[in-house]
């Protein structure tokens, strides 16, 4: 259980958390989203006792992180793969950390198999790709047996085999009862990914809730529908009350009714329908309109050719 | 629940790893001390720079004595007078106690350049044993290495000065202490660039402000007016330091013991100043 009330981070004066507050609980993926810039990895810093918040609190199982006994137990973290020496091999980086913690050294070795790292174990981390950096940083995370993981984007940088297994590892984990926190900056992987969703931007909260109604709640509900007798169909809707916009090939897109009132409209006026298809909002749709005004460096929009 | 079918290379987690427990709350230090124990013979660089210090120290004292004695009989009476055989051959000490001031800055340092403090400070989020522990294994370390390179270059030295019955030894009075002192004050200089390394957290600049304490400040104190020169000088980290290898008094120079507890001194107040900041610090 991670738990971040009121936190405030400021670097000079420029605000990177602004009065963020949310829990992160037990037995689900929670997604941590938000521009580049938004605060996430500065949040997930506070919450491990590495940047020091000007106010607000960040608790890890009910305790500051500073205050934790033998924190690789509790709380597994990837922050970013480079916390590697580049002289030092994977086994020696893992062993040192199992050491600080008094987690048994066959330890190691079940984490480099966990992540398919056994083979290269001896080699200097410098010499690692970036997916294999990731693996490590992922080894070290699970090094404690932790039933908390935060993870600042983990699956960067990481091969199509690789994100697959880190998604179910994931999802693994947290049917284990572990409490997961997964910061990404791509919607799509976390609509894969995640159960419950927090968004930031700008070091505010734009919401904490299930993927679920994130994407239905912010959405604008469009159906799309298909008929020989277009025309009049359009008459109906509008006259229903709907919105009603030309789609690609020949299609409409309707806003305003749903599509069992469109069916019901269709069939009380004898409208032939080839087509009525809800369309729900992508999470990135919705990422991106929750998130347009927090755009840090917001680019200018390249007109379609 | 959902799995894709697991690669060759990846497997998926079993059951909670029911790892033992951690054991009492005064184990953290002793587990510190393992861990910085490791991560100290685990790189190459360590074993570099300590056989840099070794081989400097030991080499150079060698050649530097070598060339005196091949001097001897030109000298003046006064220079044959003054000629402390025993700190002459620890001579290279001067030029060996860069490579492990390096050392000692690069313990902090190469952590913040590979970020790897973050590492460090997640799995030890209480800082001044970090510090504690780095400084003490460090110390351990550098101790053994720099006794026996101590007493290496002293032997060599006596070696060539017996060519001219220069040669003094080490059940002579004194002698033991200047040797023994040699690796003392090389320990100190290690642990003073550690220092340096928690305040200033760069590689290069904290390089050059050892070096620069070090070697150029008593370089620049030389050229004060007067007695100012020679009494500035003798408190100065390294002069001071380097006072525990004479055997002979030297009057510039403030007596062997309290000159090392002076340097001592320094190093604890430079360990301290950056531990705190370390502390305080965002990583």
């Amino acid at each position: 259980m991670i738990e971040v009330r009121r936190l405030t981070k400021r670097f000079g004066t420029t605000v990177a958390v602004d009065d963020l507050s949310f829990n992160v609980g037990p037995g689900r993926v929670t997604g941590f989203l938000g521009p580049n810039g938004a605060g996430k990895t500065t949040t997930m810093r506070v919450i491990l006792g590495l940047d020091r918040p000007n106010s607000g609190t960040a608790l890890v199982n009910g305790t500051a992180y500073a205050g934790v006994r033998w924190p690789l137990r509790e709380v597994g973290a990837l922050l970013d793969a480079k916390g590697v020496h580049p002289g030092r091999s994977a086994r020696a980086h893992l062993t040192w950390m199992a050491q600080s913690n008094g987690i048994p050294t066959r330890r190691v070795d079940e984490v480099l198999d966990l992540v398919g790292l056994t083979p290269v174990a001896n080699r200097r981390a410098g010499g690692f790709s970036m997916g294999m950096g990731q693996r490590l940083g992922i080894a070290a995370a699970m090094l404690g047996d932790p039933g908390i993981l935060m993870l600042d984007e983990p699956v960067n940088g990481l091969d199509p085999e690789g994100i697959v297994w880190v998604r179910n590892l994931l999802k693994h984990l947290a049917v284990q009862g572990r409490s997961i926190f997964v910061s990404s900056h791509l919607m799509s992987e976390m609509a894969l990914t995640a159960d419950h969703v927090v968004v930031i931007g700008r070091g505010r909260l734009i919401a904490d809730t299930s993927i679920a109604q994130f994407i239905s709640g912010s959405s604008q509900v469009e159906v799309l529908v298909r008929s020989p007798q277009s025309q009049t169909l359009c008459g109906l809707l509008v006259d229903a009350g709907a919105e009603v916009v030309a789609g690609a090939g020949g299609a409409w897109r309707v806003r305003g009714l749903t599509s069992a009132r469109i069916g019901d409209l269709a069939a009380e006026h004898r409208v032939a329908l080839h087509e009525l298809t809800p369309q729900q909002a992508s999470l990135e749709e919705v990422f991106m309109r929750l998130t347009q005004d927090s755009l840090e460096f917001a680019a200018e929009e390249v007109p379609a050719p | 629940m959902t799995t894709a079918a697991p690669t060759s290379a990846l497997s998926q987690p079993g059951a909670p790893a029911g790892l033992p427990p951690a054991g009492k709350q005064r184990a953290t230090l002793r587990r510190s001390l393992l861990a910085e124990w490791t991560k100290l013979r685990s790189v190459r660089s360590s074993f570099v720079t300590m056989l840099v210090t070794v081989v400097v120290t030991v080499g150079l004292g060698a050649l530097i004595t070598s060339a005196f004695v091949s001097r001897w009989d030109h000298l003046g009476r006064r220079e044959r007078l003054e000629f402390d055989p025993t700190s002459f051959s620890l001579n290279g000490i001067f030029l060996g106690q860069l490579a492990i001031a390096v050392l000692g800055v690069l313990i902090v340092t190469s952590e913040f350049s590979s970020g790897m403090i973050r590492t460090t400070f997640a799995a030890m989020p209480r800082r001044p044993l970090v510090v504690v522990a780095k400084a003490t294994v460090f110390a351990a370390v550098t101790l053994v290495v720099a006794t026996v390179t101590s007493f290496a270059a002293f032997l060599i030295g006596q070696v060539v000065l017996s060519q001219q019955n220069l040669g003094v030894s080490l059940s002579d009075p004194s002698v033991l202490r200047a040797v023994i002192g040699g690796g003392l004050y090389l320990t100190l200089v290690g642990l003073f660039g550690l220092g340096f390394g928690a305040i200033l957290r760069h590689t290069a600049g904290a390089i050059s402000a050892v070096v620069g304490v070090l070697l150029v400040l008593p370089i620049i104190a030389a050229f004060l007016p007067g007695d100012l020169g020679t009494d500035v000088s003798k408190f100065l980290p390294s002069q001071a330091g380097s006072a525990i290898m004479n055997v002979r008094p030297v009057s510039e120079s403030l007596a062997p013991w309290s000159g090392l507890g002076m340097f001592c001194l320094y190093t604890v107040v430079v360990l301290v100043v950056g531990g705190v900041l370390l502390s305080r610090r965002d990583v």
